[in-house]
């Protein structure tokens, strides 16, 4: 169990309002991620649902029910941090004993709950250590362990792979979307990097200045983003959004199109440009070509190798079913 | 680069600095163990020769010693006590964002701006007076009578002194200990249902305690040595006798250099046994 929803929650810090009115529906089991540009609210939403904010006007229910006024522990919430928090002068074996101390729970289960997430988590030859002397990525699964033994209603996590290396980052996105699999519990994750949001949610929320722009599965905000906004955050390299006359042709105050949707050739072509930077990584080549006309930079992208040097003439043709194309005020025109 | 030239130039440019050093500590270190062996009465005939431990054995044996050193104790544990106590609750409430936080905490440390003489004389005269003290001023205003505090509660009255003295320092270094805890940490136990006062025990306390043992440490080997807060207040009367004073009253007021620096070297064992006891315990509390 964990369905959350959130009514017209809204959040002031003084006379700052950093969460206009919001809705939302968590459903149960779901793998929800919020993300968006620094500063756009997403931790702040994250604090007020595990209670450790007080939300100004509005509702939040668990299950249900009322947990507005709950404080943070009754609600049945764990909470995976950004800095981890482990306690330094407890051992692993007692940080992670320590929510069950709280909840006096008897020694004997205590123990069995213990062995169980150690061995999910490949922690059992760590129990005795302290949290000093574990590495980055052991010290996270500590914090994954400490939120598990409690079996909650839904895990909040708080950017928690900000802090690893780009290698272990990858591991322990994998881990994670694992460990939903397995426990299939409601899991809320803030973070920034849309790759992240992109590989591991079943639910992506962009959020900007605490507003939500679109709220849908990977593939949908991939194919049908909602407004500019969502169309230049989500992808990776960024979309190629474009306005004047150049948009208008295909029927838009402004169009986009992601660098993986154009046609590259040494001939002829829709546009033309100059090569800049080539970025290549084996599996693919990310072109930057300038002078097109559209806007400063185009990126494209090839799969596999092209032999282009800087300065060459390019041509570029769009694929146009794959076409976005949005309205003055950046919304997305079918 | 700490090549070999230039480690011998930073050796000869910190010389002056250790010798001066030194010089300060060893000249009348030696010269105390020297006339702890002496038979030494400057109004009395002066340097009389050698007299081996005589002056150790006098020392100790007289029936003034047992009793300064469990003042002496009385007096730290009780400084202690009162300053890590008061200090981690005025930590903890100063680390509260509240109005003029700034104004507070300079108020809060400014006893230990104070010279221990002058504050002695200002608690003896303004506070503790019997007839004129703001206390016997309070006293009488509930209908009760002015405590000669300096006679007749002698060894509270200067623990209090000396603790308000040593207050400040103890906030200053716990408030900084607390400010350096992970807001993080808090919030987490505060999700794993720990309550307010299980959060002070489990994750604030476990955090000071490096800050307490350099408290404990620090304070312990100023304390041994309080003399001012003493020699201003009851002049080693009514019990308030601690080691250091007995000595001061070996050498100035029986005239007997010889039999004082024995006392003197009595002192520099005794603190120096709690030294090396508490360096144990720091050295403990840093390892991990």
């Amino acid at each position: 169990m964990g369905q959350i929803t959130l009514k017209q929650v809204t959040k002031s810090f003084g006379d700052v309002q950093v969460i206009p009115p919001l809705d939302l529906t968590i459903g149960d089991g779901e793998f929800t991620v919020f993300v968006g540009p620094s500063g756009c609210g997403k931790s702040t939403l994250l604090r007020l649902i595990a209670g450790l904010e007080d939300i100004t006007t509005g509702h939040i229910e668990i299950d249900g029910k009322d947990a507005t006024d709950l404080v943070p522990a009754k609600r049945g919430l764990a909470m995976v941090f950004q800095s981890y928090a482990l306690y330094p002068h407890m051992s692993v074996r007692k940080n992670i004993a320590f929510p069950l101390k709280m909840a006096k729970m008897d020694a004997a289960e205590i123990d069995k709950r213990i062995t169980n997430a150690a061995s999910v988590l490949n922690l059992t030859d760590y129990l005795d250590r302290r949290p000093g002397q574990l590495s980055g990525g052991q010290r996270q699964r500590v914090a994954i362990g400490r939120a598990i033994v409690r079996e909650p209603a839904a895990f909040l996590f708080d950017e928690p792979l900000s802090n690893l290396d780009a290698a272990l980052r990858v591991g322990m996105r994998l881990e994670i979307s694992e460990l939903h699999e397995r426990l299939k519990t409601t899991m809320i994750y803030v973070t920034h990097d849309q790759v992240e949001a992109m590989t591991m949610a079943d639910k992506i929320v962009v959020l900007r200045a605490g507003h939500i722009e679109q709220v849908g599965s990977p593939l949908e905000l991939y194919h049908k983003p909602r407004n500019e906004f969502v169309a230049g955050f989500i992808g990776s390299p960024k979309m190629n959004i474009f306005g004047g006359a150049e948009a208008q042709k295909y029927g838009g105050a402004s169009a986009g199109i992601r660098p993986e949707h154009i046609d590259v050739s040494m001939s002829d072509g829709t546009w033309k440009g100059k090569v800049g930077v080539a970025e290549h990584l084996g599996s693919d080549t990310f072109i930057h070509v300038h002078d097109t006309g559209l806007a400063d930079m185009v990126t494209v992208r090839i799969t596999g190798d092209i032999s282009v040097r800087h300065g060459d003439t390019i041509y570029l043709t769009p694929q146009l079913d794959q076409m976005h194309k949005f309205d003055a005020q950046g919304l997305r025109i079918e | 680069m700490a090549t070999k030239a230039s480690r011998s130039a930073a050796r000869l440019m910190m010389g002056p600095a250790v010798i001066l050093l030194l010089g300060w500590m060893l000249v009348p270190l030696i010269m105390t163990l020297w006339f702890s062996f002496r038979t030494y009465l400057p109004l009395r005939g002066g340097d009389q020769g050698w007299t081996g431990f005589d002056n150790y054995v006098r020392f100790v044996s007289s029936s003034a010693f047992w009793p300064a050193v469990q003042t002496t104790l009385v007096i730290v544990l009780g400084v202690l006590v009162i300053t890590v106590c008061l200090g981690i609750l005025l930590a903890i409430l100063l680390d509260q964002p509240m109005w003029g936080q700034g104004i507070v905490r300079i108020l809060v440390i400014a006893p230990f701006f104070v010279m221990p003489t002058v504050s002695a004389l200002v608690w003896k005269n303004m506070f503790m007076d019997p007839v004129n003290g703001l206390f016997a001023h309070l006293w009488r205003f509930f209908g009760a009578e002015p405590v000669s505090w300096l006679s007749d509660a002698a060894m509270p009255s200067i623990i209090m002194i000396v603790s308000w003295q040593w207050l400040p320092f103890a906030t200053l270094i716990l408030l900084t200990a607390i400010q350096s805890l992970d807001s993080e940490q808090l919030e987490a136990a505060e999700m794993d249902g720990a309550p307010h006062l299980k959060r002070f025990f489990y994750i604030i306390l476990p955090h000071l305690s490096r800050a307490i043992t350099i408290v404990l440490l620090i304070q312990t080997i100023f304390l041994l040595a309080i003399f001012a807060e003493i020699f201003v207040t009851t002049g080693g009367a009514f019990g308030t006798r601690t080691l250091s004073y007995l000595i001061f009253q070996r050498v100035l007021e029986s005239q007997n250099v010889g039999l004082g620096s024995a006392g003197g070297v009595y002192a520099i064992i005794l603190a120096n046994i709690v030294a090396i006891f508490l360096m144990r315990i720091v050295g403990k509390n840093l390892d991990n």
